[in-house]
């Protein structure tokens, strides 16, 4: 196996270091130079190469200016970094509440991939789009550059000075200063805070989520006397019943859950039940064995009757309750018959439903053995009403400053003018934020963080799982990390990297038995990314650990009023990419299709396409909602009476890529108690406009062919091969006269699984970011010339109103008899001797003629020139800025750019399997089992795709292609792809 | 010499040799009308409309186009096989006709067969500039180098080319031969000069003699032998360009046949479009008789009802058949967003030549030209509809897409028709447009007047 690598911060290379900084903070000769160059027009061409020659090397060097900390690369021997060769570096990501254990990949000092860390207890190797487009946010030109003071770059010495000064001027005059926070779940980062607390006294910390918990939060103080968010377990429960959480997409940890998720939806083992009760078609809601439209509105009265049903059987108590407005009685009766193997959940952040749900929870018995305690997450720890009294405070004046740390309340708090007043009233204003956005933007001190791969933390996603962040580049800009700031400004002198060190050694080091050397303990742990210490469980079965058990009545807390009938619910919600909009300015997020819309670059209203009959709305009609006008997507399966719209969207100020792609909808969230991401609105006006989506897929019925096979579970048992008969029938008939292709090595192949695939799209853009995959922007996709090599087909089944959803990855099937070999003209596509559907880019001269011949339409035609690849000068089309020098930083230089006018298309990442078998030929060995991973199928957080050699009988490949539920797509065709799909077997509940 | 009473004459009015040559040349020779300047004009400007958006194509990238990621081929496909079929029919009158020994087809000719060059020069613009690459044409010619690369001839675009090729060739070289004695006319006519000694280089010194004659004849005779399978290979090749793919819709055993008897079709269409404007206004109304715009609407009859039965086979195999995608892809044409061009193409090609059957229509000049056009109309749909409607709802019903051409698309068809009319009018100019000794040839078995007022003519 190989070792990670870790950060060392060793005093010899310190040495070095300093020596290497002085070259570089020597006044460069440049201004030198182009004033002989102004002044003597003599100057000859030797000195204009001289500038260029000067100016490339340092534009190059700016990027790996030499290390202020040795980083350890993951391979055995802490070795210089060798020009070619991969670094792998364990870190972790963590952008507000999202948190991912991660392997860094860099190229000669740049971070260009991010791999899910397969040591993580939490996330296990798994990945989402967010992470994975992550690494894409580090070259972002937009990111502030420098600190600054009202807009002036100052240097990081003044700066310190003025705010030192400042801070300590606030102290003694007994102001207040607040930090305000998203959720903070670094062990780390919270003692530098409490540090700073301490020093400055009287001083308050505020964590603020703009998507928030805290109703859930609130209900489990009240009833486990814990305010903390349990660790769900959805890998032991048989039952879920979801009510309107994402919890494969957006919802608290999804990356956790897809995969412990679908680790229960292997037909030959016992197959868990999703019951999903939404309003909008989540994603979860797409992999729902039954999903049942309810308005948001409804679901006090429907928990409250499942509670009814549930106390009746469990405790013979009858309640009354108001009535039901769909039959909860199979649901109810699925519940009680799996007591203790079954989970409750609702996204919603009212705490009385939250109450119910705990209430249900526990009195089912899964409190213990589904829902734990041991080691809760720590993500989300945010409280609305501490904010709400923080935001009061600063308008009454009482807030003498202001530190915001990667926050942006301007944009999604939902009082903005209350925040925007409060926050002119307060004197010292301090943005420790990395990217400028609304809320910086008003702000005197700009202090800009470092991004997370520029950065040493450490975190604590759960309870006891520990991770540690390590830098895998020097910071671009002048930035400085916010914890750097912090201590700083407290007057330490020690560096965060040796407070994160100090703090492990001092509190984390007993906690293990292998290391007893602090230096070895630290750099043990930093090369494996994660420090997981075996917690002895206080808890036993069926019990909630140090929690009340007193029963509590959930029918004591107020109720809602009754909703008018006639009213339209909004129901605001995140999607996979976008979130709420911390990573708006990534354009690959934004270029990535919506899961279930399959619309990108957008967000919009889902209307009920009954609503839109009635409303006579067609897609694209322009509305007005409370004073927001936005398009309507007509969404199959969209609750009537509901309206969907994603958050995340219209950002103001926010680089180029994001700002003012898609409509703020934060103005209509609300809150009572809590924030609330629903509520109802009179009515929606047409406004005449229409407005035309960038949407990848337009036709959504497969038409009655069998590209996504499907069976009941109970049929599955009784047949292996239900629901795929006809692979039977077509493999029979479909004979060849030519003899079989040998591939006497390898025949890479792949098998994806459609019964675990969640439709995530975490492959797309690993795909994307591991093959240097172009943006074209909105227009571009507008015109059906999107360039993904992977794509996720959605499709619906069924009636339009409530219709069954299935995915399917679809790439190049690299098939043995491939149709687009034998019509190239040039031979530029053709086969491998290991069963590869090759593309030479310099061959191709472009007739699509292979693209026409294809029945998956997995290649794609470069259309314009969007990499800067191609001959002519003048017509680069590069709306997103994808080409600009920091930009390209991100391309993998082992997969070739591709110019205009020349076919691309999915390679099986052949990059990959060469660098493995140069490895094993390098190291005198035959490659090992299911050693080469293309990038799609690492990436997958639910395991659903299995990448391998099908010459290899003993690879998981091997045993899933042997599988009865194993067919190709079209195999009518006799095309004899490599990829196998494996058929999706469901559990109809009710 | 012996004239048959019952065989209308192939020419009409009181001609001599010397009256058919200054007929045929003093248009040449004369200062162009104002009708001429207005045509060239106009046909000047569409093609430097189309030489724009090529470049611009070339510049900016296929993406100007509506193509997409389902729609690879559309409206610079559809056109490229137009305008190979139009070429067709030169070919057919030139090399068959005259193997049938149709003397009916020498005043037609020379147009047709220049028709046919022009024709395929603007075919042969779309392959070179709907290449993603275009300066790269060359990887298609298999030819020793370095690199070690070499085609793949199982692609039928590489065959294309050779067909292509070869009958461009061909047709060039046919045409030229067949104009050398004509070109020696010209030059006699001429007074000494500059333009005299280019026309006398063009005709290879051309004297008349039996050697020079008996040579050309020869020449004639051979190179239509080997156009004549042309006309059936070019069409057959390229419509294995969709034969031999997968895709429901192309994948077609009746292509071949169909697509040349549509070539043809088209063709002869495109001959009558051209030669009723010729006839009127070079006045050779007496050269280009009715009788030749009958004969050659009886062609549109015969070819009309293959290219309607080939579509009624068609139609049959996709129910017969029994496979999904091509019952749909038939399903799609008649009833799809894009049937209106099915529609178009079933009333201009099958309904419209049915109508021929009349003889009042068949031999009425403005009925003619109005069908003629309708007809290059429905021919074009013809290969829209296979091109397009085949493309954008094939297998995987995710990938189905609608396509719409731009701007840059209309302006290469503008274009290429602009480079046709063009070609024509200058050559027009330059050229006798009727082939003078072939019609002196049958001026003396099918002229007007008896025998004896000939030689007295003489």
């Amino acid at each position: 196996m190989k070792k990670h690598r870790k950060n060392i911060e060793s005093e010899r290379s310190k040495d070095r270091d300093n020596n290497s900084e002085e070259t570089f903070n020597e006044e460069t000769p440049l201004s030198d130079l182009l004033g002989d160059y102004n002044k003597d027009s003599t100057s000859s061409r030797r000195d204009f190469l001289k500038l260029c020659g000067f100016s490339f090397a340092v534009s190059a060097l700016a990027s790996c200016r030499s290390k202020i900390s040795k980083v350890v690369p993951w391979v055995i021997a802490p070795e210089e970094i060798t020009p070619g060769e991969a670094l792998y570096y364990a870190s972790s990501y963590v952008n507000g509440s999202d948190y991912c254990s991660i392997l860094v990949k860099t190229r000669d000092g740049r971070p260009i991939k991010i791999e899910g860390n397969p040591e993580s207890g939490i996330t296990k190797g798994g990945t989402s789009a967010r992470v994975q487009a992550s690494v894409l946010d580090l070259y972002d030109v937009g990111r502030f550059k420098a600190p600054s003071k009202d807009g002036k770059s100052l240097d990081w010495n003044q700066i310190d000075e003025e705010i030192t000064g400042e801070l300590n001027k606030i102290v003694l005059e007994g102001g207040t200063i607040a930090l305000l926070t998203p959720s903070v779940f670094s062990p780390s980062t919270e003692a530098v805070i409490e540090g700073f607390l301490k020093k400055f006294k009287g001083s308050e910390w505020i964590q603020y989520d703009a998507v928030s918990y805290s109703a859930m939060l609130e209900a489990n103080k009240i009833t486990y006397g814990r305010q903390v968010i349990p660790d769900y377990r959805f890998d032991i429960a048989d039952l879920i019943i979801s009510f309107g959480a994402d919890f494969l997409g957006t919802w608290l940890s999804p990356v956790e859950y897809a995969r412990q998720f679908s680790s229960r939806r292997d037909p030959d083992l016992s197959m868990n039940h999703l019951v999903q009760l939404e309003s909008n078609l989540s994603l979860t809601g797409s992999n729902a064995d039954n999903r049942i439209l309810i308005k948001p509105s409804q679901e006090d009265a429907i928990l409250l009757n499942i509670y009814k049903e549930i106390i009746k059987a469990v405790e013979n108590r009858d309640i009354d309750v108001p009535v039901s407005p769909v039959d909860v009685s199979g649901i109810s009766k699925k519940l009680l018959s799996s007591q203790g193997r079954s989970i409750v959940i609702s996204g919603s952040n009212v705490k009385r439903i939250q109450l119910l749900v705990n209430e249900i929870n526990r009195i089912l018995g899964n409190v213990g053995r589904t829902i734990l305690f041991d080691s809760y997450l720590r993500t989300h720890n945010a409280i609305d009403a501490q904010m709400e009294s923080f935001v009061r405070k600063m308008q009454e004046g009482r807030i003498n400053a202001l530190l915001i740390w990667n926050v942006n309340p301007i944009y999604t708090w939902h009082n903005k003018e209350a925040f925007r007043e409060g926050i002119s009233k307060v004197g010292l204003t301090i943005s420790l934020s990395g990217t400028p956005d609304e809320t910086n933007n008003l702000v005197r001190f700009v202090c800009p963080d470092s991004h997370y791969l520029e950065s040493w933390n450490d975190a604590e996603a759960k309870k006891d799982l520990f991770s540690l962040m390590q830098p895998a580049i020097n910071p671009i800009f002048d930035t400085r990390q916010m914890t750097d700031s912090l201590l700083k400004w407290t007057g330490s002198k020690v560096k965060f990297y040796d407070f994160i060190s100090n703090y492990w050694v001092k509190n984390l080091m007993q906690r293990q038995t292998e290391f007893s050397d602090p230096v070895a303990f630290f750099d043990h742990t930093l090369q494996k990314g994660i420090f997981e210490p075996v917690v002895t469980s206080k808890r036993t079965e069926g019990q909630m650990d140090g929690v009340h058990n007193l029963p509590f009545d959930p029918l004591s807390v107020k109720g809602a009023t009754n909703p008018e009938e006639r009213s339209v619910e909004v129901v605001l919600y995140e999607t996979v990419a976008i979130g709420e909009g911390r990573q708006a300015n990534n354009p690959w997020l934004q270029e990535l299709p919506d899961p279930v819309s399959r619309i990108c670059w957008d967000n919009y209203a889902s209307v009920s396409p009954l609503q839109a009959k009635e409303n006579d709305l067609h897609d694209g009609d322009m509305i007005n909602l409370g004073g927001v006008e936005l398009p309507v997507h007509i969404q199959p399966g969209q609750a009537y009476g509901t309206i969907g719209i994603a958050l995340g969207y219209g950002r103001k100020i926010c680089g180029k890529v994001g700002t003012g792609t898609g409509v703020d909808v934060w103005p209509l969230v609300t809150a009572i108690d809590n924030i609330l991401y629903t509520r109802q609105l009179g009515k929606m006006i047409k406004t005449g406009k229409i407005y035309s989506f960038a949407q990848t897929q337009t036709h959504h019925s497969m038409e009655g062919r069998a590209f996504v096979r499907e069976a009941g579970l109970s049929e599955y048992r009784k047949d292996q091969k239900a629901g795929n008969e006809l692979h039977t029938f077509y493999t029979e008939r479909n004979k060849s006269l030519y003899k079989d292709r040998v591939y006497p090595h390898h025949h890479w192949g792949m098998a994806i699984d459609l019964n675990k695939c969640t439709g995530c799209a975490t492959c797309v853009i690993a795909c994307q970011a591991e093959n240097n995959v172009p943006v074209v922007g909105r227009e571009e996709v507008h015109r059906v010339h999107e360039m993904q090599w992977m794509r996720i087909d959605r499709y619906y089944t069924g009636n339009d109103d409530n219709p069954g959803v299935v995915f399917q990855p679809v790439l190049c099937q690299h098939c043995q008899n491939a149709p687009c070999e034998n019509v190239c003209p040039v031979a530029a596509t053709n086969h491998s001797s290991e069963g590869l559907n090759q593309m030479i880019y310099n061959r191709c001269f472009g007739t699509r003629y292979c693209n026409n011949n294809c029945p998956y339409k997995v290649r794609r035609f470069n259309w314009f020139n969007y990499t800067a690849a191609g001959t002519l000068s003048g017509n680069l089309r590069d709306k997103e800025g994808m080409t600009g020098d920091l930009r390209r930083m991100v391309l993998n230089p082992d997969v070739t750019i591709r110019a205009q006018g020349v076919i691309e298309k999915c390679s099986f990442c052949i990059q990959r399997i060469q660098a493995a078998k140069l490895k094993a030929k390098n190291e005198n060995r035959s490659l090992l089992k299911d050693e080469v991973q293309s990038a799609c199928a690492q990436s997958c957080p639910a395991n659903a795709i299995v990448f391998g050699d099908m010459n290899d009988k003993d690879s998981k490949l091997s045993r899933l292609i042997s599988s009865g539920r194993r067919y190709n797509l079209l195999e009518e065709l006799f095309t004899r792809p490599s990829v196998n799909y494996l058929t999706k077997i469901s559990d109809k509940l009710l | 010499m012996f004239q048959s009473p019952l065989r209308k004459p192939l020419i009409e009015g009181t001609k001599s040799y010397r009256s058919i040559t200054t007929d045929i040349i003093d248009p040449m020779m004369n200062k162009p009308g104002k009708l001429w300047y207005f045509g060239v004009t106009l046909s000047g400007a569409a093609m430097m409309f189309g030489l724009f958006m090529m470049f611009w194509t070339v510049w900016q990238g296929i993406g100007t186009w509506g193509e997409n990621r389902t729609v690879g081929w559309a409206f610079e496909i559809t056109t490229f096989v137009w305008w190979i079929g139009i070429g067709h029919a030169g070919t057919f009158i030139s090399a068959i006709l005259l193997l049938f020994r149709q003397k009916w087809r020498n005043s037609i000719n020379r147009s047709a067969e220049a028709m046919t060059i022009f024709a395929v020069i603007c075919a042969a613009l779309f392959p070179l500039i709907h290449l993603g690459r275009p300066l790269l044409t060359f990887f298609i010619f298999p030819y020793p180098n370095t690199r070690g690369v070499w085609v793949n001839f199982n692609s039928p675009l590489v065959w294309d080319v050779f067909a292509i090729s070869t009958y461009f060739t061909i047709s060039l070289i046919f045409w030229y031969v067949g104009l050398i004695p004509d070109i020696g006319t010209v030059r006699d006519k001429l007074k000494k000069g500059f333009k005299k000694s280019i026309y006398n280089f063009l005709s290879f010194s051309w004297k008349g003699s039996a050697r020079d004659w008996h040579r050309h004849e020869i020449t004639s005779i051979m190179l239509a032998a080997i156009a004549t399978p042309l006309v059936l290979s070019v069409h057959s090749i390229v419509s294995m360009d969709f034969a031999t793919s997968v895709l429901p819709g192309w994948h077609t055993t009746i292509f071949p046949p169909y697509f040349v008897a549509g070539a043809i079709y088209s063709g002869f269409a495109m001959v009558l479009t051209l030669l009723i404007i010729a006839r009127k206004a070079m006045k050779l109304e007496d050269y280009i008789t009715v009788d030749h715009v009958e004969s050659m609407n009886k062609i549109l009859i015969a070819t009309g009802s293959i290219v309607a039965l080939a579509y009624i086979a068609e139609i049959f195999i996709s129910w017969y058949s029994a496979d999904e995608y091509e019952y749909y892809n038939l399903v799609n044409r008649v009833t799809g967003p894009y049937n209106w061009a099915f529609w178009i193409m079933i009333i201009c090609n099958v309904v419209s030549s049915q109508l021929l059957w009349i003889k009042k229509l068949r031999t009425n000049l403005a009925f003619t030209f109005f069908l003629s056009i309708v007809i290059n109309v429905g021919m074009w749909f013809e290969r829209f509809v296979i091109i397009v409607i085949s493309l954008h709802r094939d297998f995987l019903t995710s990938s189905w897409t609608m396509y719409k051409p731009t701007i840059v698309e209309f302006g290469l068809l503008i274009g290429t028709l602009g480079i046709f009319f063009t070609s024509f009018f200058l050559f027009i100019r330059v050229f006798p447009v009727i082939s003078i000794f072939e019609v002196k040839s049958i001026h003396r078995i099918s002229g007007e007047k008896k025998g004896k007022d000939l030689i007295s003519n003489e």
